[in-house]
């Protein structure tokens, strides 16, 4: 499409491979730590050099797989992201077309008060969080890890766009069947919502597993770890560790689970990010 | 923005039957739910904390009543305190711009329906993905003296080592780098977005008239998607703000303080050392100089329109 004089191929040329060069320099550390996560400790120990030369091992994962801590921690991840996302699917739904849809008395207020939520980062309130927690012996709970991040504005913004963009007109017909306004939600709205209900469903899953503050401060026992916080807990002694290979082993284990939901889920993720559900 | 998303006000009363616009007080229990879940777990802790940062209250010793001010003044002649303020502030100078050029820059180039470039932006994107205990792992392992990757380079091409762990001039650098690789993946995203928005026949128009690559850009493509530039620098200023694992998983704060951020110092007061009402003064700091840091931004973008 594009009108092409010679001088701009080469242009695009250069920049391309400044690109593809930018590009290597960013996977460089994953190649790297993948590579030589199969590489035996003893070896690392002398030289991290020669990534595809032998001898190569499986010890390291086989490693990981006999401590058994991790996969409790993979559990309680699984448990938090799951039910984190299940509730903020529901909670955004109702929340988005109540604002979108229905009228009632003090709307604007209350949606001001999303807004307002919008604007308050994590870390201004988790002292009184934690406070509030401690006070009514919570922590270390699924109750606790899941809750406080259920108030997640941006779910409800996006669920509130998504549903102000369906035409109003399916809905009409049906309430002069005198069908009652839940009911329409359930059974015409939510239906036509699935792709945004990905959308937000995906993001707030990888956000739960991936958390770290509040669980670093609320799951002080081990065995309530989430995957976060138990591997950053095995970073602590850094200096004294089972081995290089070991730990190269861990950051594949605990980051090549997202990376093959990204792989599946890459159209939905980035959309999210920029805010606008796929349709 | 926010005038776009603020639903209508109510047209209809509900006088009118049932029309679909008809104001009732049961549709509220559409959005009660979530409602009390805000206030519960965002608005009465914002106010808690204010308190608390009036109080002499510590998590062991329970609570010894009002102090007034103490707490803030107590902060101010803290050294430590003033080194994290120094510490975060320079961090989000560092990063930044990183993130708005480079990002720009990557989606400048990478704004097409090329399969190539397709796979690029994943390259660019996946490793936000991750969290951030993946990403100090690895980077901890990459900043290794004498076996990291950082050394092997370095050594190759024959430069000095340079240790980010430890060293007291690359120690914030080697934190804002890791952060860079991490997220680059969102500014991308959010200016490829606001391209997409320009239209098609502005760019043929330009390529008849033969203009330069570099005049397409300043003329065409910058102007653009200036509003999206002023929402992602005060995104990535407000995101930066908030350091905090990336700092504690590398550094750990160190070497002398160089690397600890706010954010840390509000863990390390009132997680470790239990103080609650000192922890949630420094966090009302934060919060302040977020808030501060936004409306002149805001402010800064603003009269930049009007012109």
């Amino acid at each position: 499409m594009k009108i092409r004089t010679p001088s701009t191929a080469t242009g695009d040329r250069l920049i391309l491979l400044a690109v593809v060069l930018l590009a290597a320099i960013w996977i460089a550390p994953i190649v790297w730590v993948v590579g030589l996560s199969f590489k035996p400790n003893e070896v690392l120990m002398r030289t991290t050099g020669g990534l595809v030369s032998p001898p190569f091992t499986l010890k390291n994962y086989t490693d990981i797989l006999n401590s058994s801590a991790v996969f409790g921690w993979m559990l309680n991840s699984a448990i938090v992201a799951i039910g984190q996302m299940t509730l903020t699917l529901i909670l955004a739904s109702l929340t988005g077309y109540g604002f979108a849809r229905t009228n009632f008395p003090g709307k604007r207020p209350l949606f001001l008060l999303t807004l307002v939520a919008l604007a308050v980062p994590e870390q201004a309130i988790i002292v009184p969080l934690h406070t509030m927690f401690a006070t009514l012996d919570l922590h270390n709970t699924y109750i606790a890890l899941i809750t406080p991040r259920l108030a997640f504005p941006f779910g409800v913004l996006l669920m509130t766009q998504y549903f102000r963009a369906i035409s109003p007109e399916i809905e009409e017909a049906a309430l002069l069947d005198n069908a009652s306004r839940l009911r329409i939600f359930i059974f015409i709205v939510l239906p036509l919502s699935v792709p945004a209900q990905a959308t937000l469903g995906i993001y707030t899953f990888l956000h739960a597993w991936n958390d770290y503050f509040w669980p670093l401060v609320s799951a002080t026992r081990p065995e309530m770890y989430t995957l976060t916080v138990g591997l950053a807990s095995m970073q602590t002694n850094f200096a004294q560790t089972e081995g290089l290979g070991f730990l190269m082993a861990q950051a594949v284990f605990a980051g090549l689970p997202v990376l093959v939901l990204y792989l599946f889920f890459q159209r939905h993720i980035v959309a999210a990010v920029a805010g606008a559900p796929t349709r | 923005m926010s005038g776009a998303i603020l639903p209508a006000p109510s047209q209809r009363t509900a006088t009118t039957g049932s029309g679909i616009g008809m104001s009732a007080w049961a549709n509220m229990f559409f959005v009660l739910p979530y409602i009390i879940v805000v206030v519960a777990l965002v608005i009465a802790p914002l106010f808690l904390g204010i308190w608390l940062s009036f109080q002499d209250y510590d998590m062991l010793g329970g609570w010894a009543g009002g102090v007034a001010f103490e707490n803030y003044t107590n902060l101010f002649s803290d050294r430590i305190f003033l080194g994290t303020i120094r510490n975060t502030l320079l961090f989000v100078v560092m990063t930044t711009p990183a993130f708005v050029v480079v990002g720009l820059f990557l989606a400048i180039t990478l704004n097409s329906h090329l399969r190539r470039h397709a796979v690029l932006r994943s390259v660019f994107f996946a490793s936000s993905v991750l969290s951030v205990t993946v990403v100090t792992l690895v980077w901890r392992l990459v900043y290794l003296p004498n076996q990291g990757l950082l050394a092997s380079v370095t050594n190759l091409l024959g430069l000095p080592g340079i240790d980010p762990v430890t060293s007291e001039t690359w120690a914030l650098p080697g934190v804002a780098v890791v952060t860079v690789w991490w997220i680059i993946g969102l500014p991308m995203t959010l200016f490829l977005a606001a391209l997409q928005q320009i239209p098609k026949e502005i760019y043929e128009a330009a390529a008849l008239d033969r203009a330069s690559r570099w005049a397409t850009l300043t003329s065409i493509t910058l102007p653009s998607i200036r509003r999206t530039i002023v929402v992602v620098t005060l995104l990535e200023v407000i995101l930066q703000f908030q350091l905090f694992g990336q700092a504690l998983l590398i550094t750990g704060g160190g070497p002398d303080n160089r690397s600890r951020p706010m954010v840390q110092f509000i863990y390390e007061t009132g997680f470790r050392d239990l103080q609650v009402g000192f922890a949630a003064a420094a966090s009302q700091v934060l919060f302040a100089l977020m808030l501060v840091a936004a409306i002149v931004q805001f402010w800064v973008g603003r009269s930049r329109d009007e012109r």
